[in-house]
């Protein structure tokens, strides 16, 4: 039945679905997880790299997280090569609006004209939408600091901490059971950020080279964001096992000795 | 011919427009009210060719307001001042140029009062007084004599019926009524218009 439906975009199947668009959202559930999580004085955003191969040259560019404006840095996951027109896209955007009003473009307003353009590709003219769900992460002087999220039918919405890409909905439901609300700070975010994904992902260990971590502060009236190096996330990544390991070494000790 | 006269302080933002709409050598009107809204906190007064100054300013006005209604707040002063010439230097390189010279008042708890200097060739400057016009070139020397950043409301009225009773003395063209708005913390007012008699009440108590 689905047949009939499936192959344009613009059409609602009988049940009232477009299936283009969730078979968008399913390419997109196999993607390198991308999180984020807000704290009282900045924000967090933590990806995994899915293609990771030693002869690659990664001096050149960062594969998941692009700074777009001065003041918002976005994480995407879907397929690659429409993630690089929409981040084209979204410095376009900023930039017409530096233009036109001579200051950096409020964090919805640029979530809000990108989901336009996804909308679009949901309804006319027979093209696929775009493969790509977005974590953007930014401040303005409106509403702060601000962590918000966009999928392929073109919805967005803001949140406090949330997940997309492989096994987002286990990320989601464990960042809901220890996001400490109003007492995150950025390092908590940090710790946390890599805890969680760490149970999204396949491998055993956690690895430098499969993570990306940025952060965005607010300092001296200046937005600061940083993409972290090898060196911090290792640290990161140390303390995380560390932390593990004496939990488990705990867990057995509790447990009576046969 | 016609003259707008503007001027900040640490409080408020003061304008000033006269109320002369002429054609060709005949007064054909001497209520006309040059200076317009733009939101709850920004003023603009606007002079050029009449058409050009009307059409330009509405256009300019529903801008903001169709930017605060889609976004839920409005423009600040200095964003405002960027796409009013924006939208001037765009115009000035089309087939259709406004003719228009402009002061954009404004009032933000952060800066305190705002003003902003604006030509048809679409140069702005952010100002501490400004003024347009053949009787602008008279006033700016009483301006400059007599601001201050800390002057009170009163003071600025004053200076405003000094500049025009110096305009209506050696301007040879007849500017009797000037309109005054001002814009401060709780929002833009409309003062007393300043016309002859004012200007005559002024000196008979001096």
């Amino acid at each position: 039945m689905a047949r009939r439906y499936d192959s344009r975009t613009t059409i609602f199947s009988p049940e009232g679905r477009l299936y283009q668009v969730e078979y968008a959202m399913e390419a997109i559930s196999h993607a390198g997880t991308c999180l984020g999580i807000l704290a009282n004085d900045g924000i967090v955003l933590v990806a995994e790299k899915k293609t990771v191969n030693k002869l690659l040259d990664e001096s050149v560019y960062s594969e998941k997280i692009y700074k777009l404006n001065d003041n918002m840095i976005c994480s995407l996951a879907g397929i690659t090569a429409d993630a690089n027109v929409l981040t084209n896209e979204l410095r376009l955007i900023s930039q017409r609006y530096l233009i036109q009003y001579g200051k950096t473009i409020p964090c919805e307003q640029l979530v809000s004209w990108l989901c336009d353009i996804k909308q679009a590709y949901t309804q006319y003219g027979g093209k696929r939408p775009f493969g790509v769900s977005i974590l953007y992460m930014g401040w303005d002087d409106q509403y702060g600091y601000q962590l918000y999220q966009s999928d392929p039918s073109g919805n967005y919405s803001g949140w406090k901490a949330t997940c997309i890409g492989q096994n987002s909905s286990a990320a989601v439901s464990s960042l809901k059971t220890e996001y400490k609300e109003g007492e995150m700070t950025i390092k908590d975010a940090l710790a946390l950020g890599i805890k969680v994904l760490s149970k999204t992902l396949d491998t055993a260990r956690l690895q430098t080279d499969r993570i990306e971590v940025a952060t965005l502060q607010r300092i001296n009236d200046k937005c600061v964001t940083r993409i972290l190096p090898d060196t911090e996330v290792q640290a990161l990544i140390d303390t995380f096992e560390k932390a593990e390991a004496e939990a488990a070494a705990a867990k057995k000790e509790k447990q009576p000795k046969p | 011919m016609e003259t707008i006269l503007g001027l900040r302080t640490d409080n408020f933002c003061i304008l000033a427009s006269d109320m002369t709409a002429a054609h060709s050598i005949i007064v054909m009107k001497s209520n006309e009210k040059k200076i317009y809204p733009v939101s709850d906190q920004i003023l603009m007064a606007a002079t050029g060719q009449q058409g050009d100054a009307h059409q330009f300013a509405e256009y300019i006005v529903k801008n903001v307001q169709l930017y605060k209604m889609r976004n839920g707040y409005g423009l600040s002063t200095a964003s405002a001042a960027h796409f009013i010439r924006q939208n001037l230097a765009e115009y000035l390189r089309s087939q259709t140029p406004y003719n228009v010279n402009l002061l954009l008042g404004g009032f933000e708890e952060k800066t305190g009062g705002q003003l902003y200097y604006m030509d048809y060739l679409a140069s702005s400057h952010e100002v501490k007084y400004g003024s347009h016009g053949y009787g602008g070139v008279i006033a700016l020397s009483i301006l400059e004599r007599y601001w201050r950043p800390d002057m009170t409301e009163a003071e600025a009225y004053d200076i405003m019926i000094k500049c025009v009773e110096e305009i209506q003395r050696r301007l040879i063209i007849n500017l009797p009524n000037f309109h005054i708005q001002i814009v401060d913390k709780n929002g833009i007012r409309v003062l007393p218009d300043i016309t002859t008699a004012t200007v005559l009440s002024k000196k008979s108590q001096a």
